[in-house]
């Protein structure tokens, strides 16, 4: 197998080891076995994989090959869809979350998500962080404060906003929104944060500015991305995990999938010659 | 750049052909009838405009001969240089004002529930199909139902309070009720079946509101631990409410102009009552027994009015029905007014 | 991992007790549009067919055939009454079948103006003047077909070729109902003309058609089952129209097929008779019933087939 030259894969951004050795982190997230069916299509097979924790995972793959879908059985958001079926296991923190008894909306505020989309909602940025403490039952102001600021500081938008916490988040730009949202997502104090092609809607110095964030953020968080750009995926991820057709062809330490990946069609993608 | 040329391939023969429109015979002829089609459909289209105006034109000058102020001030009468729509004026109101305290609510509940809670089951789909069959129904077959069901429920009610005011509770003590003149034809029954003539449309537009916020808003609530409910009271519905305000005030509207469904009811045709004897809007206030009276009581409504003087073989009554067509119009006019301001105020109010 | 002290909130269930409460509250919104249908039938069956205790239903002192085939309609007790219904149902498929011939050209025309020749601003001035002109109450059309379209058009114009018409007529109650339903024939056809692929015009565009031919060649016949479900529609609203057509076309119900002259339709009659003082459960006031089962079975069918061909259309470009 012919290696690829290693300069050509780009720096990685700060905070990200990618020769990560994953047996010394113990595994946020274990799934076992996973089939999806949208209906009788089904789009997800016998997929097994392990996220380690406080690392950053990269899931990559062609458009339609799976990648989302199984981001979105991470924290059952794939429930909302008529029709659609899960079997096999997801163990997040050693629990099965596919249990009919797992109260999903507890599971959503320990497994947080970023969209594609930014998606602010159509109130201030102070009320779009507290949004989620304030729906689980928060209602101190002082507590929410404390948090809506903390949660900012670590999302990296603090001082940008800091003057304007009861001005519109709508009026923020791209680049702001998505991370409004990363600091909406980290205010349910999250272990995990599963994030959908994040950054495909920004301009580059907002997705660098994004990049960063998730290498600052993976010191405390356990991180799963989707991404289709690939340049991306080695630059934040500890872990890649190469999707085909529903099927997790090939994962391990992002510097080896993109340097030397044992299975043919990982490379035939990494190096452009399809996807 | 060099091109291949095989030999047996035709060369590109230079043709005199002129793009210019009417260069060509059949091409003329076709632009022509395409032209011809273009006007015939521009002028049925503007036909709406023109009738629009030949109708409100129409319609102020046979006015011209009874609309003052005085025509709103009083009520009806058999001399039509003094019959004016003070009755009808109030029973229009009260009438929207319960139809929409029933239809509201109920229409914006089923839209919420048939756009965010259901999920594709027989039941759902019996009740999508049937709310499309409903809004084909004729208002006067809402009527039918209204007379001999809510009609027939305040005639039991009259008698109930007029026979007897006082109930032995339970062998303990008696409680004495008011009495209470409750008519068979009250305001009450002409809004219940009126809320069963808007609420197709309320619901349609309350749903067409709902549908238009983002799945995304849904999507990232429910991300944040959001349950359902707490998604649809917070995000969903504070999102649609310019579009589900404005869409449930024009659909409610509708019932100021309905009169079929109220004469089948037995509503009064000819009558000086106002309902409740509250005849200004000061005694809203100052009067509240009235107030209460007034949704058990008879009632005469504008349109009910317009028909009744519409068919008067007196043709000086034809200005009197203009003119209450004249101020169910404006009536109508100023709804929608406010209709639209409230989209425009709740969509600012929306971006804060 | 450090041990972190999560917040009560973040390790907590959100109670959803009061949640169940709602979504059944909110079903029963929902499901009071079938109790309404129930009721309609109950209400209609109850009186018209079987009369459960002492009433008695109209179908058990008429005969079913009489009032279908009968062609006198005099609904008074006693031995003078006639229940035929035929003079009602030439008055209302006359009254309808005006409108359709004044609506469906007019209809379908702005439809086709609009979404295949108007530019943007110029639809958003028309769309809202569509809708003044449905929001009109039925009675101020019905004033102006009996006070303005019979005696300032509809008399002089006939008049020019010795026609003779009478001030309750068919024909100017036809004319109003058309006006009334074009909106709907409109915008219903609209969505359907606008639902036809762009890829089908620019076919046909880059193959040389004028407009027209686009128009009437490709995009109508393309949309046309969702147009004749449009037509439908406005037809089965024609046919339930009732105040205009009880000012404008009179109250005599006489079988006949002369729009000149006045005919009573169903809905005409159920109004004048709900107007009238007859008994609670004498035939007179019974018959509104019959009158109105005849009324909603022929709209709910006309209906149903209208939603039917509508939902196959949008299948076929779905």
């Amino acid at each position: 197998m012919p290696a690829i030259n290693p300069s050509s894969v780009p720096p990685s951004v700060a905070g990200v080891d990618r020769n990560l050795d994953m047996s010394a982190h113990a595994a946020a997230i274990e799934a076992r076995g996973l089939d999806f069916y949208y209906g009788d299509h089904q789009v997800l097979f016998d997929v097994s994989l392990t996220v380690p924790e406080r690392s950053v995972t990269a899931l990559i793959g062609p458009s339609g090959c799976g990648k989302s879908t199984f981001l979105r059985t991470l924290n059952r958001m794939n429930d909302l869809i008529e029709g659609s079926v899960c079997r096999g296991e997801i163990l997040v923190e050693g629990q099965n979350i596919m249990d009919p008894a797992v109260d999903v909306v507890l599971l959503r505020k320990h497994v947080g998500m970023v969209f594609q989309k930014s998606t602010p909602f159509p109130k201030s940025i102070f009320d779009n962080v507290a949004y989620g403490p304030r729906v689980s039952g928060e209602r101190n102001r002082s507590v929410l404060a404390d948090l809506v600021e903390s949660c900012l500081k670590k999302a990296a938008l603090w001082d940008e906003v800091k003057d304007r916490l009861t001005k519109p988040a709508m009026a923020l730009s791209g680049g702001q929104q998505q991370r409004l949202c990363i600091a909406r997502t980290l205010a349910t104090n999250p272990r995990i944060i599963l994030m959908d092609e994040p950054a495909s809607a920004l301009d580059p110095a907002s997705t660098d500015r994004i990049e960063n964030l998730i290498g600052e953020l993976c010191a405390n968080y356990t991180i799963v991305i989707v991404t289709h750009n690939m340049q991306q995926a080695s630059r934040v991820s500890h872990q890649t995990a190469f999707f085909y057709k529903g099927v997790l062809v090939e994962t391990g330490p992002t510097l080896k999938i993109f340097t030397g990946p044992s299975e043919k069609r990982t490379e035939d993608y990494i190096t452009g010659r399809f996807g | 750049m060099n091109i291949p040329m095989t030999t047996s391939e035709p060369r590109y023969v230079a043709r005199s052909v002129s793009f210019y429109s009417g260069a060509d015979r059949s091409i003329r002829r076709r632009l022509f009838l395409s032209r011809v089609f273009a006007g015939a459909c521009r002028f049925v289209t503007y036909g709406s405009l023109i009738v629009l105006v030949v109708l409100l034109t129409a319609i102020v000058w046979s006015s011209l001969d009874r609309l003052s102020p005085d025509f709103v001030y009083s009520t009806n009468s058999s001399d039509p240089d003094k019959a004016g729509m003070l009755a009808g004026l109030w029973g229009s109101f009260w009438l929207v004002l319960f139809t929409a305290l029933f239809s509201v609510p109920i229409g914006v509940g089923s839209a919420v529930y048939l756009e965010e809670i259901a999920r594709d089951s027989f039941a759902v789909r019996v009740i999508k199909t049937n709310l499309s069959n409903l809004a084909g129904v004729p208002s006067i077959v809402y009527g039918i139902l209204g007379y001999t069901v809510f009609r027939s429920a305040a005639a039991v009610l009259k008698v109930w309070f007029d026979g007897q005011h006082a109930f032995n509770v339970m062998g303990l003590f008696r409680l004495r009720l008011i009495k209470l003149p409750i008519y068979e034809d009250n305001i009450l029954v002409g809004a219940l079946t009126l809320t069963l003539v808007v609420m197709p449309t309320v619901i349609a537009a309350a749903q067409e509101a709902l549908r238009s916020v983002p799945g995304s808003i849904r999507m990232a609530s429910l991300a944040l631990g959001a349950t359902r409910w707490q998604t649809i009271w917070r995000q969903v519905i504070p999102a649609a409410l310019p579009g589900i305000s404005t869409g449930v005030i024009l659909s409610t509207s509708r019932a100021i102009g309905e009169a079929a469904p109220l004469i089948m009811l037995g509503a009064l045709t000819i009558t000086t009552m106002v309902p409740g004897n509250i005849d200004s809007p000061l005694k809203l206030i100052t009067r509240p027994t009235q107030v209460l009276q007034a949704p058990l009581d008879q009632f005469t409504a504008m349109p009910i009015e317009i028909y009744d003087w519409s068919r008067q073989t007196d043709s000086q009554f034809t200005a009197v029905a203009a003119s209450g067509i004249m101020v169910l119009l404006v009536v109508l006019l100023a709804i929608n007014a406010v209709a639209l301001i409230v989209r425009h105020y709740a969509s600012r109010r929306l971006k804060w | 991992m450090p041990a972190v002290k999560l917040p009560k909130w973040a390790t907590q269930s959100v109670s959803r007790r009061h949640e169940k409460l709602i979504q059944a509250a909110l079903f029963l919104c929902a499901a009071l549009s079938v109790l309404t249908t129930a009721a309609i039938i109950l209400v209609l069956l109850t009186n018209a067919v079987y009369a459960p205790g002492a009433k008695t239903a109209f179908f058990e002192r008429v005969s079913l055939w009489e009032f279908l085939t009968g062609t006198h309609w005099k609904p008074v007790d006693g031995e003078s009454g006639r229940f035929g219904i035929l003079p009602l149902l030439c008055g209302t498929i006359m009254v309808a079948v005006i409108a359709s011939v004044v609506s469906v050209p007019a209809g379908l025309g702005a439809a086709i103006y609009m979404s295949e020749y108007a530019a943007s601003r110029e639809r958003e001035f028309l769309k809202p003047l569509l809708e003044i002109l449905a929001g009109i109450p039925s009675v101020v059309f019905g004033f102006f077909a009996l006070k303005f379209i019979t005696p300032w058009i509809l008399k002089p114009v006939l008049g020019l070729f010795g026609v003779n018409l009478q001030i309750f007529n068919t024909l100017s109650a036809g004319i109003v109902v058309g006006i009334m339903v074009t909106p709907l024939i409109a915008s219903l056809s609209e969505d359907v003309i606008r639902s036809v692929p762009r890829s089908l015009r620019e076919a046909a565009y880059a193959l040389g058609s004028t407009r027209f031919d686009v128009s009437v060649r490709i995009v109508v016949p393309a949309a046309l089952s969702g147009i004749l479900a449009a037509f439908l529609l406005a037809f089965s609203r024609a046919v339930g129209e009732t105040m205009a057509v009880t000012i404008a076309g009179g109250q005599q119900a006489i079988a006949t097929l002369n729009p000149l002259q006045g005919a009573q339709t169903m809905t005409g009659f159920m109004v004048h008779a709900s107007t009238g003082d007859s008994s609670a459960d004498s035939i007179s006031r019974m018959s509104i019933y019959a009158v109105g089962i005849a009324l909603f079975a022929i709209t709910l069918t006309i209906n149903i087939i209208s939603g039917w061909i509508l939902r196959r259309y949008r299948e076929v470009y779905q």
